[in-house]
């Protein structure tokens, strides 16, 4: 079962509107860097609910999704 | 002339799609979305699939609902989220035409005739849009793909949730003429059983039915139901950026408990006046007639209208009117349970208008100065700001904190 983590993000806003997230800050405090994005698509979330645009990012080797639903970030957190 | 091609696409279930969609945990259960049971608008709005298989049905109470499913999950309904997404699915739509014509929140036709060369025939472009829908926003849709706008729409509603109908010029007599007459658009529910009474039970009937008998029964309607039981609707989609001119605007309210007398009646008219007559001013518009329309506390409900000695927008001009209607019509043997005010037979406030020696002219512009002052502080300080004295000592009212001012086209467009 996974749950709506909304977080903290650092992102690059570049002058063609595109946005490149950088660091994910966890709700513990904890930071995690993004070391590659790979996809970037509006998809909806089927574990959590809400839709976005969804991120696949690279962190320590591993895959995830981060969503941009309007002005916020969430992740598919684990329960 | 090249045939045209039309999608119709429906939301499947769509306030309870949304809430099952948003919350995951509801995915698995009868989910029946409700209005507030304290605010007297305890009914079901929308259920989903299981809730549906228990035989759970829009329009019935929450307590017959319940009877039925008792493990009926009931959500309240969050229409800014319904907003939100359908106009999210609306830009899905808009990267396939610019012609689109919302009908209702949830259903819209796609013209897509210029588009083939670029994506594809109509069911190429249709499949394609409902995948990207459920993939973009875990919603279904169920779309019709046809040379025209009613046929269309009887495709959406063949295959449901998440599939594609197409009607041809070729398949048509196969695939509509067996359905009920009443499953066709322009067709109402008296019209369907004005024509049963004579035998015509389906499309088909309707389409071979003799010319002299729709036209004594149904007027030019009739001829127009048999055009369209041929698939000879020559309607177009409209432009996206296209408004519907407003014809009228009005406001309703079940209230928390039943009214009992001329005083609390008053006291909501204006209130109801207050709102009409606001959205009046923001439009730009004026009223020359209002309408009124009384719900008693047994459901039954029944509607006047009067006309306004001048265009008007001030709200004294109409609740005055609607409540002399009140008082010359409502025989008060039962409670009021629901009132509506509408202002119609509008026109633009710029429109210039017949002046009379018998109207106080000094009276109009000061009530007009006074209302351009109550809608400034309004404007500045929230709607709360200025109430009439009538309605503050009343608690009879609703408390619409989240209130949202919503319009939604729910005809269909008859231009050629």
């Amino acid at each position: 079962m996974a749950r709506k983590v909304y977080v903290r993000v650092n992102a690059d806003f570049y002058p063609d509107g595109e946005v490149r997230p950088r660091v994910i800050t966890w709700i513990d405090g904890h930071r995690y860097e993004i070391a590659r994005i790979l996809q970037c698509i509006r998809a909806a979330s089927t574990k959590v609910g809400g839709c976005g645009i969804r991120y696949t990012v690279s962190i320590d080797g591993k895959q995830s999704y981060l969503f941009r639903e309007d002005d916020r970030w969430f992740v598919e957190g684990k329960t | 002339m090249e045939t045209r091609t039309i999608l119709h696409s429906d939301l499947n279930n769509f306030y309870a799609s949304v809430e099952c969609m948003l919350e995951p945990a509801l995915r698995d259960k009868a989910v029946a979305v409700c209005g507030k049971a304290e605010e007297r608008h305890g009914i079901v709005l929308a259920k989903n699939d299981a809730a549906k298989r228990c035989g759970v049905t829009t329009g019935e109470t929450i307590w017959e609902a319940k009877q039925k499913c008792p493990g009926l999950v009931i959500v309240e309904p969050h229409y800014r989220e319904y907003i939100k997404y359908s106009q999210y699915v609306r830009r899905i739509y808009n990267d396939y035409s610019d012609q689109i014509e919302a009908y209702g929140m949830d259903e819209n036709w796609i013209d897509v005739t210029a588009s083939k060369r670029l994506f594809g025939d109509g069911s190429k472009i249709a499949n394609e849009i409902r995948e990207r829908v459920k993939f973009e926003l875990g919603l279904t849709v169920s779309i019709g793909v046809s040379y025209n706008k009613i046929f269309a729409k009887l495709g959406s509603d063949m295959k449901k949730p998440d599939a594609v109908t197409c009607i041809t010029q070729e398949n048509y007599r196969e695939k509509v003429w067996g359905l009920p007459v009443c499953d066709m658009l322009g067709v109402g529910r008296a019209a369907s059983l004005e024509l049963n009474r004579y035998g015509i039970r389906t499309i088909g009937e309707l389409a071979h039915c003799n010319d002299a008998l729709l036209a004594c029964k149904f007027g030019v309607n009739g001829a127009r139901m048999k055009r369209f039981a041929n698939g000879e609707d020559n309607s177009k989609v409209m432009p996206r950026d296209y408004h519907v001119p407003i014809k009228s605007i009005g406001n309703g309210i079940t209230f928390l408990s039943d009214l009992h007398s001329n005083d609390e009646v008053w006291a909501m008219i204006l209130a109801l006046s207050d709102k009409v007559t606001s959205r009046l001013r923001e439009a730009h518009k004026k009223a020359r007639g209002v309408s009124l329309t009384v719900k008693c506390c047994d459901l039954a409900y029944k509607e006047w209208q009067g006309t306004l000695e001048y265009p008007t927008q001030s709200m004294g001009d109409v609740a005055h009117r609607c409540f002399a209607l009140f008082m010359q019509n409502y025989p008060w043997v039962k409670p009021v349970r629901a009132l509506t005010v509408r202002a119609i037979r509008l026109v633009d406030d710029t429109i210039g208008e017949q002046l009379s020696i018998f109207r106080d002219i000094e009276y109009i512009e000061r009530n007009e100065k006074i209302d351009q002052t109550v809608d400034e502080i309004r404007r500045r300080f929230g709607w709360n700001a200025l109430q009439s004295a009538a309605t503050l000592k009343l608690d009879k009212l609703p408390q619409n904190e989240d209130e949202i001012d919503l319009t939604m086209p729910t005809g269909m467009l008859l231009f050629a």
